[in-house]
């Protein structure tokens, strides 16, 4: 088994060529379609009052209300949930990197013991489903008081990436050539001096794509969001849109807004950051 | 595919008197344990703990508060005859078919014409890609504006004139609730598998392609023959991916209905939650998830094998 790393070098290339392309232009265009226009009606009725939402459901705003945002801003906690999105992301990211760097790190070039069956339990963990200790886990974090906490939440989501994520990084921290660290270890540089100094910059990439992923999982989780957390000044943005699409579930106009408000900071990161996006969710599959 | 581990070397350094490098060897063993410590320990507090006493709590009438009874077998007894939970397994076995299929099928076919044109590809896979990384609850949101008769697209076919949609409630009706479901998770979904299937077919060497239309293959018999055999380790890996997905769907079910009208569109993890935090039945929710548990490593041990059949051939 191993994790596609390699997908953005190879992607380029174009094993089809490029004849007869009318019917596949034709197609792709009614794809594209299919997947962009939902989202565009989203951001047109974002700019709409509720009446001309009524009068003109699909197409191009006349008026544009952009006290949508304000009012959604306001009214759906949107400022809050976005501070507690940014808590439980950072904390996310931040423990995934702690659990998972140093657990690939030994796995890829320390003298662990009992390394094949590690590595196996990482792939069986990976493939159980959430429902598997959901239930017992509830009541565990009742006991602990970790229940309705962003803290106990952000466990969670670690323990939920790190175990993707060691064997992620395991593919990258074995792609470094080891004479580098052996020359150090030479020169007399200790054991933790290596992994920080040497180890650690060269498989920045890889620590890049596990946050990105491992991020983009905390942002839209909604599962353990609506079972762990019932304070609704603790819920993240994505649970606080789903409470006040609920509240307001006949004012498209706002509950739009909301979203767009929602989606922005993810789009334009995904914009920003797209080939290394495409080539993580595409290796975010372990393959056999 | 390879996984060749490499062995550290000896410590270079290591004087070859074995007591010192006995001593060594230890202490960079502890080291490395240390290092994998902290995953572990939290994989153990929130996944390998409650996960194995699930296992106990299934045969227990647990409510999650109180101290648990044990009461052998009778969770199971009592799921073999609830009729929510078969109705909502059935539900499951359909996503289980639509979604091998019709992902499958727009997956294959975005991708195969995406790779075999130059210009554009870019923006294509872009937006292909949007709806997977856009966040579930705002996905439902646009298809629950763009289903409802009074917003969406049936009032817009209403003001040209057709109106033949106007009374049709998609998530209302108990017919249609479960596949607009299937249809909101699809549109959020197999744009993802455009993805993975192009960069596995970047994989394919261009000169099989060449062979192919030398001989004077078209583009259809291309696919069939090159590109599909090329890329078939990965579509058995999408395929795997889709079948533990369709078993374990939540979010669009959860948000779009709830599993309703009249449990119409309930799937097992929408019931699992509720038997467990709202009946308090957590014992009985715990035989459940286990049973579906139970049916998802069955199928993991089905693409295993096939996986396997493919190493062999």
């Amino acid at each position: 088994m191993a994790i596609h790393t390699d997908a953005p070098a190879r992607e380029r290339v174009h094993p089809g060529g490029s004849r007869r392309t009318p019917v596949s232009y034709l197609v792709l265009v009614l794809l594209a379609l299919f997947a962009a226009l939902p989202v565009l009606v989203m951001v047109f009725n974002s700019l709409k009052s509720n009446y001309e939402i009524g009068a003109n459901p699909l197409g191009f705003p006349t008026s544009f209300e952009f006290a949508n945002f304000v009012e959604a801003w306001v009214q759906g906690n949107m400022g809050r949930g976005l501070l507690n999105t940014v808590v439980v992301v950072s904390g996310t990211i931040a423990g995934t990197w702690l659990c998972a760097g140093p657990a690939a790190y030994a796995m890829a070039r320390l003298d662990l013991p009992l390394r094949r069956g590690i590595e196996n339990y990482l792939y069986f963990v990976i493939s159980l489903p959430v429902q598997m200790f959901i239930v017992p886990l509830f009541f565990l974090w009742v006991q602990l008081g970790l229940i309705d906490t962003l803290f106990g939440l952000i466990v969670i989501y670690v323990a939920l990436n790190t175990p993707f994520s060691v064997l992620l990084l395991r593919t990258f921290l074995i792609g470094i050539p080891r004479s580098l660290d052996e020359a150090a270890r030479i020169d007399g540089a200790s054991e933790w001096r290596v992994a920080t100094r040497i180890v650690l910059p060269l498989s920045l990439p890889g620590f890049l794509t596990v946050g990105l992923l491992s991020g983009l999982g905390a942002y839209s989780e909604l599962l353990f969001c609506v079972t762990f957390l019932s304070d609704p000044e603790l819920f993240p943005v994505a649970t606080a849109f789903l409470n006040f699409s609920q509240g307001y579930a006949q004012n498209y106009g706002l509950v739009n807004a909301a979203g767009v408000i929602l989606l922005a900071p993810l789009v334009l990161l995904f914009l920003a950051l797209q080939r290394r996006f495409i080539s993580g969710l595409a290796s975010s599959g372990v393959k056999g | 595919m390879t996984s060749t581990l490499v062995r550290p070397a000896p410590p270079a350094a290591a004087t070859p008197r074995a007591p010192r490098r006995g001593s060594l060897r230890r202490r960079s063993r502890i080291v490395a344990v240390l290092f994998v410590a902290p995953a572990l320990l939290v994989n153990l507090l929130v996944i390998a703990g409650p996960g194995v006493s699930s296992i106990v709590y299934a045969f227990t009438d647990w409510n999650g508060i109180s101290a648990p009874r044990f009461i052998g077998v009778d969770n199971f007894v009592r799921l073999a005859g609830d009729d929510r939970f078969w109705n909502a397994l059935t539900h499951n076995a359909i996503y289980l078919v639509v979604f091998l299929t019709v992902p499958l099928g727009m997956g294959l076919a975005g991708a195969f014409m995406l790779s075999r044109i130059r210009r554009g590809a870019a923006l294509f896979r872009v937006l292909f890609f949007l709806p997977y990384i856009m966040v579930s609850v705002v996905n439902a949101q646009i298809w629950k504006n763009l289903l409802d008769p009074n917003t969406g697209v049936a009032a817009g076919l209403h003001r040209i004139g057709i109106d033949w949609l106007d009374d049709v409630y998609f998530l209302g009706d108990p017919a249609l609730s479960l596949g607009s479901v299937m249809f909101v998770d699809n549109w959020h979904f197999w744009g993802f598998l455009v993805v993975l299937f192009l960069a596995a077919m970047g994989g394919i060497d261009g000169n099989l392609y060449e062979a192919a239309r030398i001989d004077g293959a078209n583009a259809l018999q291309e696919f069939r023959h090159v590109t599909l055999p090329g890329i078939r380790p990965t579509i058995i890996f999408a395929l795997t991916m889709i079948a533990l997905g369709s078993l374990l769907a939540f979010d669009y079910g959860f948000i779009l209905t709830g599993g309703g009208p009249a449990g119409s569109s309930d799937l097992a993890a929408l019931l699992i939650n509720r038997t467990a935090f709202q009946s308090l039945e957590a014992g009985y929710g715990s035989a459940m998830a286990i049973t579906l548990s139970g049916l998802s490593g069955i199928l993991l041990i089905v693409f295993a094998v096939l996986r396997r059949r493919e190493d062999e051939s």
